[in-house]
């Protein structure tokens, strides 16, 4: 265990990693299409319009 | 798989909305600085009670998802050397490695929690140190990272650092090779630098992105904006085996990584879109402020598990989410404060 190791292959392991990954792209997508239909509404609420504040 | 899965469902309700709060803000600061988020979960996991290992392990995981989703970002801006990214994976891995057969060998010790907070109350106070100062001095670069800006430029017209150029001149061992910006250098100072934050990596559970992209560009001499970059695309290779290698061995915890990520997925899209509006050497100081904050805590929580006082190490887990919590805010404030200020004069123009 306290040793050097060369990764071997392990499903569970794998399927592990690889949910992290899924979640991080679905994250990236799902965020990315919120924010182009409830950001315009929310810099709205908060400042008072997306325009003027560019 | 399936038991990750009940990890995730199995935690508390109180414990789920501290780690998608706490990713919240560190993705905040992340998408802000470009850095310094990640550096502050393995010591708020370690004070939380979690063995080395874990909390080794699933900052590493955490890193790894982040590092998806703001490699995608760079991806799309033109900002990632894949030739560069894939020299430096192999010996990030070989470095990592290293790191993580010594949390396994000191904790076979029982010393891979107090030796890892030692390092980290060392790195965060020296970083915090550099920070302020600089800060304070007033001559930073900025340190928020404004993507869209840095893609607008010419990589060649970015000036190399004259120690990179002293190393592309003394260290000519074949192969060389040619990277973007027109930069030329010798592969074995390219794995050099890979290995050596590798081991800091993982020995630490960071990306390793404070070291590294300095490293990149004053050892190598590349690009600011190819630097974070390309830093972030080798952390999704190198990160993404170190989990897989903590993972084997059980060190990552779903039930932690992936509200973690849920957090922060958000908070770095907040904070990277306060780049274009808040002037990051206003909040710098409070950055720098908060490692130093991190640094004392990590020290005080030390302490206290040292001692068996559990107030102790309390008071240093509300510091280090604290100070967090207040630099987030501060960005967020901020940011409101300028848009706010931005409209009010716009109006009266528009009548």
């Amino acid at each position: 265990m306290a040793g050097l190791e060369i990764p071997t292959w392990d499903p569970q392991t794998a399927m592990l990693i690889g949910s992290i990954l899924l979640e991080a792209v679905l994250l990236y997508v799902g965020y990315a299409g919120l924010e182009r239909v409830v950001g315009p509404r929310l810099m709205k609420l908060l400042v008072g319009g997306a325009r003027d504040a560019q | 798989m399936l038991s990750s899965l009940t990890g995730v469902l199995d935690s508390s309700p109180e414990m789920l909305a501290l780690f998608i709060g706490f990713g919240l803000v560190v993705g905040l600061l992340f998408g802000f600085f470009g850095m310094g988020g990640s550096f502050l979960v393995t010591p708020a996991l370690l004070m939380l009670g979690y063995p080395a290992s874990v909390a080794v392990g699933s900052g590493m995981a955490f890193v790894f998802g982040t590092a998806v989703i703001a490699t995608l970002k760079h991806h799309d801006l033109g900002q990632v050397d894949y030739k560069l990214g894939a020299i430096m994976i192999a010996g990030t891995t070989v470095g990592i490695e290293v790191g993580r057969a010594s949390v396994f060998y000191l904790e076979e010790l029982g010393l891979a929690g107090g030796i890892i907070s030692v390092v980290y109350v060392f790195l965060l106070g020296g970083i915090g140190l550099m920070i302020t100062r600089e800060a304070l001095s007033g001559d930073g670069d900025g340190g928020g990272i404004d993507h869209e800006a840095a893609a607008d430029e010419d990589l060649s017209d970015y000036e190399i650092p004259d120690i990179a150029k002293r190393i592309q001149q003394t260290v000519r061992i074949p192969p060389m090779v040619t990277l973007r910006g027109d930069v030329r250098v010798s592969v074995w100072v390219i794995t050099a630098v890979a290995f050596s934050t590798g081991v800091l990596s993982g020995f630490l559970g960071v990306g390793g992105g404070f070291i590294r992209m300095p490293a990149m560009i004053y050892a190598i001499g590349v690009p600011t904006p190819v630097a974070v970059g390309t830093d972030l695309f080798e952390i999704v290779f190198s990160g993404g085996i170190g989990s897989y290698l903590y993972g084997q061995s059980g060190g990552v915890d779903l039930g932690i990584v992936a509200p973690l990520l849920f957090g922060s997925a958000l908070g770095a899209r907040i904070g990277s879109a306060a780049t274009a509006v808040v002037d990051a050497d206003d909040i710098k100081v409070y950055f720098g402020g908060m490692l130093l904050a991190g640094s004392v805590a990590v020290g005080i929580g030390e302490i206290g598990s040292y001692l068996g006082n559990e107030t102790l190490e309390l008071v240093g887990l509300v510091l280090v989410i604290g100070s967090a919590v207040v630099v987030a805010a501060a960005i967020v404030f901020t940011t409101l404060r300028s848009l706010r200020a931005t409209r009010s004069r716009a109006s009266p123009a528009a009548e």
